[in-house]
C-alpha cells in the first residue's frame, strides 16, 4: 500500500514538472503521430501488394502496431527516463542519496523520473488498438480480452525486468547506456510479427531482447491465435525475471560501496 | 592543395583515433542500421512468395540483392550532423570550431569518413552473414555498375550536404528533434528504404523521382542491381547534380547567415 502511495507521489510529481513545458506536450504529440503514421504507412505500402503477411491480415496487423506502440510509450513514460537517472547518479554518487531514504531502493530508483507527454504514444496506441479490434469483432471474444489483459501484464514485466537487469549491470561496468542502445535498435523490429523472420533472428528477438514476449504474444491474444501453452510460459518468464531481477538488484547493491568510498 | 592535404590529414588522423576509442558504442549504433534493411529484406520476402515467387519485378532473392546493396549505400551515405549540432551550440563547443581557421564541415566531413572505415570492421562480417542467410542474387550489368560509384558519390556528397543544411535549423530552434523526424520519415519512405520505389503508388513514385531524397539512396543501390535503363541513367545524374547545386547554394547563403547570428554565452 505505501509503495503504491509513493509510486502516485512520483507520478504526481513528475506531472507537475512536465506541465512547466507544455510547448513539448505538442511537440511530442507531433512526433508520436508521425511515427504511428509512418508505421501504418509502411503497412499500406505492404498489403497494397499482397493480403496476408505470414497468415496475418492487415487488421490483425495493425492491432500489433498498437500494441508495439503502448508498450513504447509506456517504457518511455516511466522506466527508461527513471534508469536513465539512476545510471547518472550511479557516476555523479547521487544514487547514495536515494539509498538513505526509508522505502525500497528499487522501487525509487524505478519510478525517479516521469515524463507524461510520452503517453501520446500510449493514448494513440490504444486508439489505433481500439479501432482494429472494433474492425476485428467478431473474432474477438470475453476470452481473447482477458488472454489479451494477461499477456500485456506480462509484457509489462518482462520488459521491466529486462530493462532493471541492464541498468544493474551498472554497479560493475560503465556504459550501459550504449546496451541499452541494443533494446532500441531492436525494438522496431517487433511492428512485424517475429514469425516471419528466420529462425536465429526470431531466437534474438525471443531471448536476446525480448521483443515477441512484449509485442507479438498480446497481438496474438486478440488475434485468437495464442495457445494456452504460450500464455503460460509468457507468465512463468515474467515471473522468473521478476524475481530474478530483484535478486540481482540487490546483489548489485551489496557490491556498491557509495561514491567515494 | 597542399594546405588541404595536409589539414584533411590532420583531421583524419584525430578522427580516426576518436573512432577507434569509442568503437563499442559504435558498433552497437550499427546494430540498428543492419537490422533495419533485413527487416525489410524479411518483409519483402515473405510477400515474394506469398505472391508466388516475386513482386515488381523482385524475387526473394533480388530483394536479398537490393536490401544487402542498400545496407552499404545507406551506410556510406548517412551523416549524424543533424542530431548532434543542437548540442554543439548549446554546451558551445561550437565557439571553438568557429575560431579554427577552416569551414566546421570539413571536420565533419573526416570525422564521417572516419567513422566509415573503422565501422568496416562491423559492415564486413555483416554482409558476409547476410549474404549466406538470404542469398542474394545478383545479374550486374557492366557499364551500371561502372556508373554505380560516381553515382554512390553523388549521392554522398548530397546527402552530406542536404543533413548538415537540415542542422542549420538549431541555429533558429531547439526544436529540431521534429525537424528531424520528418526527414526521416521521407528518407524511409522516397529514398527506397522501406521498399524499392517501384512498389510505391505510382503518384508517390512520381514524387519521389523530382525530390531529392531517392537520390541519395535508392538511385545507386538500383544502378547497381542493373535495374535502371541507360536513359533514365542520364536523367538520374542530372538531377543528382542539380539538387547537389541548390543544396550547395543553400548551405553557402544559409551558413552566413547562422554563423552571424550565433552569439556564444559570455560573450
Amino acid at each position: 500500500m505505501n509503495a503504491l502511495r509513493l509510486i502516485g507521489v512520483f507520478l504526481r510529481i513528475g506531472f507537475l514538472g512536465e506541465t512547466a513545458y507544455r510547448a513539448n506536450f505538442w511537440i511530442q504529440s507531433f512526433e508520436s503521430a508521425l511515427n504511428l503514421s509512418m508505421a501504418l504507412a509502411a503497412i499500406a505500402v505492404v498489403f497494397s501488394q499482397t493480403d496476408d503477411l505470414g497468415g496475418w491480415r492487415p487488421v490483425e496487423l495493425t492491432t500489433l502496431i498498437g500494441v508495439y506502440f503502448i508498450v513504447l510509450g509506456a517504457i518511455n513514460v516511466v522506466t527508461a527516463p527513471s534508469l536513465q537517472k539512476f545510471l547518472e547518479d550511479i557516476v555523479t554518487g547521487n544514487l547514495d542519496y536515494t539509498l538513505t531514504k526509508p522505502a525500497d531502493a528499487q522501487l525509487l530508483v524505478s519510478f525517479a523520473e516521469v515524463r507524461v507527454w510520452r503517453l501520446a504514444d500510449v493514448f494513440l496506441g490504444t486508439g489505433v488498438l481500439a479501432v482494429s479490434l472494433t474492425l476485428n469483432a467478431e473474432r474477438v471474444g470475453v476470452v481473447e480480452a482477458l488472454q489479451f489483459a494477461a499477456a500485456m501484464l506480462c509484457s509489462g514485466a518482462i520488459v521491466y525486468s529486462f530493462w532493471m537487469m541492464l541498468a544493474t549491470l551498472a554497479f560493475w561496468f560503465i556504459r550501459i547506456e550504449n546496451v541499452l542502445q541494443i533494446f532500441w535498435a531492436m525494438y522496431t523490429a517487433g511492428r512485424w510479427p517475429i514469425g516471419i523472420y528466420p529462425q536465429w533472428l526470431r531466437w534474438a528477438l525471443t531471448l536476446v531482447v525480448p521483443v515477441a514476449f512484449a509485442v507479438t504474444v498480446p497481438a496474438q491474444a486478440v488475434s485468437g491465435r495464442l495457445s494456452g501453452a504460450m500464455l503460460a510460459g509468457a507468465f512463468a518468464l515474467a515471473l522468473g525475471l521478476l524475481a530474478f531481477s530483484r535478486w540481482f538488484w540487490l546483489q548489485g547493491l551489496r557490491h556498491y560501496s557509495g561514491a567515494s568510498a | 592543395m597542399n594546405r588541404w592535404a595536409a589539414l584533411y590529414r590532420a583531421f583524419l588522423r584525430t578522427a580516426l583515433l576518436e573512432q577507434i576509442q569509442y568503437r563499442a558504442s559504435g558498433a552497437i549504433w550499427m546494430i540498428g542500421s543492419v537490422l533495419e534493411p533485413v527487416v525489410f529484406l524479411v518483409v519483402w520476402s515473405t510477400v515474394a512468395k506469398a505472391q508466388g515467387g516475386s513482386v515488381g519485378g523482385y524475387g526473394a532473392h533480388e530483394f536479398a540483392a537490393y536490401y544487402v546493396v542498400l545496407l552499404i549505400v545507406n551506410h556510406l551515405t548517412f551523416s549524424w550532423t543533424m542530431h548532434d549540432f543542437q548540442f554543439r551550440i548549446q554546451f558551445g563547443s561550437l565557439s571553438f570550431d568557429l575560431l579554427r581557421p577552416v569551414h566546421p564541415i570539413h571536420g565533419d566531413i573526416a570525422a564521417n569518413l572516419a567513422y566509415k572505415v573503422v565501422m568496416l570492421v562491423v559492415m564486413l562480417p555483416a554482409l558476409v552473414i547476410l549474404t549466406i542467410a538470404f542469398e542474394p542474387h545478383f545479374t550486374p550489368v557492366a557499364w551500371s555498375l561502372a556508373a554505380f560509384a560516381p553515382a554512390l558519390f553523388l549521392a554522398f556528397l548530397l546527402r552530406f550536404l542536404f543533413e548538415w543544411t537540415l542542422a542549420l535549423a538549431a541555429f533558429w530552434t531547439t526544436r529540431v528533434t521534429a525537424i528531424n523526424q520528418i526527414y526521416f520519415s521521407l528518407l524511409m519512405f522516397l529514398a527506397g528504404r522501406v521498399a524499392p520505389i517501384a512498389l510505391l503508388p505510382l503518384w508517390l513514385r512520381n514524387v519521389a523521382h523530382d525530390l531529392p531524397f531517392y537520390y541519395m539512396v535508392g538511385f545507386p543501390v538500383e544502378l547497381a542491381l542493373g535495374k535502371v535503363p541507360p536513359t533514365d541513367a542520364l536523367v538520374g545524374f542530372t538531377t543528382q547534380l542539380l539538387w547537389l547545386t541548390v543544396v550547395g547554394a543553400i548551405i553557402v547563403i544559409v551558413w552566413r547567415r547562422a554563423a552571424y547570428r550565433f552569439a556564444a554565452v559570455g560573450s
